[in-house]
């Protein structure tokens, strides 16, 4: 079981703040796509947005900042893990270029 | 339930991982103009707040709130409904303009990410729900299998996934 | 439960069918699995035999090629996921919670259900016999072989029972990591806890993280043969199926042999009397093993057209996961090395074990060099590798630990004659069937073919591997007939019948329910020997004087006087998990009979979610129900 936190809690403000910003983050999101002059950035922008909102989620909703270190360590080891090896099996069959 | 998380990382990486091998496999049917960015932005936006929801249906049942933890559940159940209502809908007009699990590559990676994604949705409805009929009765426990903090990591998770898969598959649209 | 003075604790046991239908009991959980791997390996056996037979001479006319695959298929299916995987679990289930002084694990319902799941996952998967054919396109299913034989559902039972077994062991594996990491006994820090609950550890996590992407892989095969989805043909690519497999599969051949692996590094000490030589070593060679086990699953591809980048890449990884094995290796002889040395039957078993998997090892390491493998790829010598490491080390560990913890599991001993019966036929069978295989392998005998040509010189070495694995068939006869046997005439063996050094033998054989009396307070690796055994001056162990198990002096409420203690809350027996289970099972069939299947998988569903919600409702312990 998930142990109990120990930092202080979050507030309700604090998440409806993050909720704001996961908002934000995602108007902001949609709206590259359509602004052409962004293309070139388009990739690695829109992956680090998405990345940012993970994160945020994860962190504060999960409130993995908060719980034993063991289980954020397992959950890191698949969450990141999968990287690697599926870059390494999408590059062998020439799927990333 | 982390553990089992760090287990679904690799469940959805690999079906992420197909679908990128698979985005250009478009045979004779539809890639992916037919994906209505709009749309599912907005389905998107219900299921990101769903997780506010349940942040805060916990965060009641942390405090003893038993009317306010009901609320909370209910709305993020609602939230999930119609998130999943939306990728019914989606699926139906996607299907409509010809693309199925067997149009083609693409059709088969899309379907199943997706579906897979929408399945652990629907779980979690069920749970959800249970837990809201549970606090009715005043037998909503804060340990055991059904739990709120242990349903709302899984709910969480599956809202962060579907960050991913919005990125990867509708937004980036390399 | 209020235990008295005196009272018998054995006696408690529940009895009949019912009871071990809705046990939650990790020991007994644990016999189950072992009992039904020991049946599936004798049919797996049988399927090895008919498959020597046929390949005794040239041309053979003993099998079909149609039987023939099917026996192949369902012979390395069913001893990899049928039995020596399940045998890892059932040493896992019962002495995990016994070596780190706890009563149980942290999820019996749940361990439960991963039992029940694997049952009936296998008796799918084995009924597929009669229902039309077992599977028969290889344990790895390779597209589009796999994915196009649509008018036979014998893939369907592939890719459905194994995705049910790969189900049952993730839950497995969630609960063991839980548990250790979350009920040891005070005092017990992961590094006093015995190896073999470390390797238990590392192979729940290698199966959490790559039973995953097989599942997925399994889900795209089914959706390819029954929804005409396009994942591996039609646009799509085999070789990603390929990727998908041996990303689990690498992984898998460590979950195969790692237990194995912890339990000989168990028996080496005590039959040498003396620590075990490194035991931080051990334990991180392990680690690194697991983690290292993810990133060579290539090297068995290596034929696939990945290109040179890849090939070598994935060939030197391969070479470095040798250290961590060999340092294992270095440290069990280091164990036995200025011991006191006792030939007991389970220390035979162990060193059998070392011999010959450092010769699958070596096998191994001229495998990792690409275009040598070019060569070996798909011959008889990639065969003779994979036995020496699986049968070598991973049978042979397995029956080390059958004869160390008979006692444990019984209170009796296996008889010692017929085991070193059992020992030399193995031995000898064992190097008779598969020595051979080097050879005919470099001499090109081509593997998963139902017959070879007269004139290439084959026929000797086949013949003297079919005599050999006759001979492994007499030494299980003879196994059976000894664990059936010494059940009611072996010696019986009390609590440390081979003065052991971890805390399952403190307590008495076999265990009560509840385990322990009072949890022990733990202040070393191998608390248990330091219990009965102070260190005089010389450095040499000296007995201590009437040392007792289970509510020894050191526990957590003290002496107490006369064994009185408290009540002990156990989790109670529940029908749910094998409801569950049944329901799941009842899905699964409707998947591989679709689409008039539909209806079962409905009614499967409806039942397994009735033993879902009725397992998350009900308290883990009874009121009135205190064991």
């Amino acid at each position: 079981m998930a142990q109990a936190a120990t930092r202080a809690h979050p507030t309700p403000a604090t998440y409806w703040g993050v909720a704001a910003f996961l908002a934000a983050v995602t108007a902001l999101e949609v709206s590259v796509p359509y602004i052409s002059a962004l293309d070139p950035v388009k990739v690695p922008l829109l992956l680090v947005l998405g990345a940012v909102k993970f994160i945020a989620v994860v962190s504060f909703f999960m409130h993995l900042r908060y719980d034993k270190k063991l289980y954020r360590n397992l959950f890191l080891f698949g969450a990141i893990g999968v990287f690697p090896l599926f870059i390494v099996v999408l590059l062998s069959m020439h799927a990333l270029t | 339930m982390w553990v089992f998380l760090g287990s679904e990382c690799m469940f959805f990486g690999s079906m992420i991982a197909t679908f990128l091998l698979y985005r250009n496999e478009i045979a004779d049917g539809p890639g992916a103009d037919i994906f209505n960015i709009p749309f599912t932005s907005a389905s998107s936006f219900v299921l990101l707040m769903s997780s506010l929801t349940m942040v805060l249906a916990h965060h009641a049942f942390g405090k003893g709130d038993a009317r306010g933890t009901r609320i909370w559940l209910a709305a993020t159940a609602l939230l999930g409904i119609t998130f999943l209502a939306g990728q019914i809908f989606e699926f139906t007009e996607f299907v409509h303009e010809g693309l199925t699990l067997s149009t083609s590559s693409f059709g088969s990676a899309f379907y199943m990410l997706t579906g897979f994604h929408g399945g652990h949705v629907a779980l979690g409805v069920v749970m959800l729900l249970a837990m809201l009929f549970l606090s009715t009765e005043g037998r909503l426990r804060d340990d055991g299998g059904l739990n709120v903090e242990l349903v709302g990591l899984y709910w969480h998770f599956v809202d962060i996934v579907w960050i991913v898969i919005f990125t990867v598959v509708y937004l980036l649209q390399i | 439960m209020v235990l008295d003075t005196g009272k018998d604790l054995v006696a408690d046991t529940p009895k009949g069918i019912w009871s071990w239908v809705t046990t939650v009991d990790h020991k007994r959980i644990g016999l189950m699995y072992g009992t039904t791997a020991l049946v599936a390996f004798f049919i797996a056996g049988l399927e090895a035999l008919l498959i020597r037979l046929q390949l005794t001479n040239a041309n053979g006319t003993i099998l079909s090629a149609d039987a023939y695959n099917q026996l192949f298929t369902m012979h390395g299916l069913t001893m990899l996921l049928v039995v020596v995987m399940p045998v890892g679990a059932a040493f896992m289930n019962y002495f995990i919670p016994l070596h780190i002084g706890a009563r149980d694990v942290a999820f019996p319902r749940a361990n439960a259900f991963s039992f029940w799941l694997f049952l009936f996952a296998t008796v799918m998967l084995l009924s597929s016999f009669v229902l039309g054919g077992a599977p028969d396109g290889g344990w790895f299913g390779y597209a589009p072989l796999s994915t196009q034989l649509e008018e036979f559902v014998r893939m369907d039972f592939y890719s459905i029972g194994a995705q049910l077994l790969g189900v049952a062991s993730i839950m497995a594996s969630a609960n063991f990591i839980a548990t250790v990491f979350t009920m040891r006994a005070p005092g017990m820090t992961l590094m006093r806890i015995p190896v073999f609950t470390w390797m238990a550890v590392v192979v729940s996590f290698l199966l959490i993280f790559s039973l995953p992407i097989f599942g997925v892989g399994l889900f795209q095969m089914f959706f390819d043969r029954n929804f005409g989805a396009n994942f591996f043909g039609g646009g799509g690519d085999p070789l990603l199926w390929q990727h998908l497999f041996w990303l689990f599969g690498h992984p898998e051949v460590y979950v195969l042999v790692l237990p194995a692996m912890g339990i000989v590094s168990e028996v080496f000490p005590v039959f040498s009397r003396k620590p075990l030589f490194g035991y931080p070593f051990v334990v991180f060679s392990g680690i690194a093993i697991g983690f290292m086990g993810f990133g060579v699953w290539a090297h068995h591809m290596y034929t696939a057209g990945l290109g040179p980048v890849a090939e070598a890449g994935f060939g030197i990884a391969t070479m470095l996961i040798a250290v961590p094995t060999g340092v294992k290796i270095f440290n069990w002889i280091g164990t036995m090395w200025g011991g006191k040395i006792r030939f007991e039957v389970p220390m035979l078993f162990a060193i059998g074990f070392v011999s010959l998997f450092v010769i699958g090892g070596l096998s191994g390491v001229l495998h990792s060099v690409v275009p040598s493998d070019y060569q070996q790829h798909d011959s008889y010598f990639v065969v003779a590798h994979f036995h020496y490491v699986l049968f070598g080390g991973g049978v042979f560990g397995f029956v080390a630990g059958a004869y160390y913890w008979y006692p444990k599991w019984t209170g009796r001993m296996l008889d010692k004659r017929l085991g070193l019966w059992h020992f030399w036929l193995m031995i000898v069978g064992f190097n008779l069937t598969f020595a051979p295989m080097h050879i005919l392998g470099l001499n090109g005998m081509a593997r998963r073919t139902y017959r070879y040509p007269e004139g290439l010189g084959w026929e000797f070495w086949n013949q003297v591997a079919t005599v050999g694995s006759f001979l492994i068939g007499i030494s299980f006869v003879i196994f059976a007939w000894n664990l059936i046997k010494s059940r009611k005439h072996g010696r019986v063996a009390g609590d440390d019948p081979w003065d052991a050094r971890t805390l399952e033998w403190s307590i008495s054989s076999p265990p009560p329910v509840h385990n322990f009396d009072e949890i022990p307070v733990v202040a070393h690796v191998d608390d248990w020997w330091h219990r009965k055994y102070a260190t005089n001056d010389d450095g040499r162990a000296v007995r201590m004087a009437d040392v007792t198990g289970g509510s020894a002096g050191g526990t957590v409420t003290g002496g107490q006087d006369g064994g009185h203690v408290a009540d002990i809350h156990m989790p109670s027996p529940s029908y749910y998990p094998i409801v569950a289970a049944f329901g799941i099972m009842t899905t699964g069939y409707g998947l591989v009979y679709l689409p008039g299947g539909w209806v079962a998988v409905g009614a499967g569903l409806l039942v397994a979610l009735w033993g879902f919600f009725g397992w998350s409702l009900e308290p883990v312990t009874r009121d009135g129900d205190h064991d």
